[in-house]
């Protein structure tokens, strides 16, 4: 099996008015230092199969015609190797 | 009518379209007959639990293909509120529909106004017009770039904005940080609607504001009915 950890976040152009809203509540805890937050998306998929390049592929596409809106949105990702599975 | 999983306005849309006399139905996503009609309805509501984006997942519901392609022979779309969010998911108009600045959900009367009445759906509407139309949503803040949002200005398919009493487009009047204070805007044919405000809460007699009946009384108009 082949773990993908995705990330899908804002660009950077994009307000992020939650992430704001969490600036302003770290600062009222006192983490004065923060300048700014960002909250993002988090996703894993697991594929089976033990072909990196088709995981690799196959995340691309999933990240372009779902995961990510391109208007707003960019997305990351890192593959890694998982127990578990048939392949 | 389409109804998805999730959607809320189905019947407030068939209703107002039956109280009219107009022969109205619902059709499930799952379904691939849109039973050839005059105009589609995306409602509002909260497909797919607005999940991973608002109206992101209801593009695979099978009926999408169907709405697609009525679309693209010139057939009228309407979609209000989370009909909006998938419209802009299904690449039938630009931009998307971000959480509102203030993060609040928002369910209020709205002060809009009409900017065109060159759409099937304000036909006889002069610019101008303030309408007070309900809205109701988190994820209503129209974002485009400004490629896109030149295109739409320019191009006179921003057709509705909030505004306030007096019909001015204020800074305070604009409920959701929506670029520009906009409420709804159409494809280049102006056939096809994406509005966040909800005429159908305020078409029938038992509501405070009757003003979403201007938008009815337009597109009966544009098929050459009532008046």
């Amino acid at each position: 099996m082949i773990l993908a950890r995705i990330y899908v976040c804002l660009k950077p152009n994009v307000l992020d008015p939650q992430g704001k809203a969490v600036t302003n509540s770290l600062r009222q805890l006192g983490y004065a230092s923060v300048a700014e937050t960002r909250v993002s998306k988090y996703i894993e998929i697991s594929f089976d199969t033990s072909n990196r390049e088709q995981a690799k592929l196959e995340t691309e596409r999933i990240c372009r015609d779902l995961l990510a809106n391109p208007n707003t949105e960019h997305y990351s990702f890192t593959l890694e190797d998982k127990e578990g599975g048939k392949a | 009518m389409i109804t998805f999983p999730g959607s809320n306005c189905d019947h407030d849309a068939l209703e107002v379209f039956a109280s009219r006399g107009h022969d109205s139905r619902l059709v499930w996503h799952k379904g691939r007959d849109l039973q050839n009609p005059d105009l589609v309805v995306l409602p509002g509501g909260f497909s797919y639990g607005d999940y991973l984006r608002c109206g992101a997942l209801a593009r695979f519901s099978p009926i999408v293909n169907e709405v697609l392609a009525f679309a693209q022979k010139g057939g009228l779309v309407l979609g209000i509120c989370n009909g909006f969010q998938i419209l802009t998911e299904c690449g039938l108009l630009p931009g998307t529909l971000l959480m509102n600045s203030g993060l609040d959900f928002i369910c209020r009367h709205q002060r809009v106004r009409v900017e065109t009445s060159a759409t099937a759906f304000t036909e006889g509407i002069p610019a101008g017009t303030v309408l007070d139309i309900p809205i109701a949503h988190k994820d209503g803040n129209y974002f485009c770039d400004d490629t896109v949002y030149n295109e739409l200005r320019d191009a006179n398919r921003i057709v509705f904005r909030y505004c306030d009493a007096a019909g001015i487009t204020t800074l305070e009047a604009n409920p959701n940080g929506s670029r520009d204070n906009i409420a709804g805007i159409c494809d280049a044919s102006g056939r096809i609607l994406g509005m966040m405000p909800h005429p159908e809460r305020s078409a029938t007699d038992a509501v405070v504001s009757q003003d979403g009946k201007r938008i009815f009384d337009a597109l009966e108009s544009h098929f050459g009915l009532g008046g």
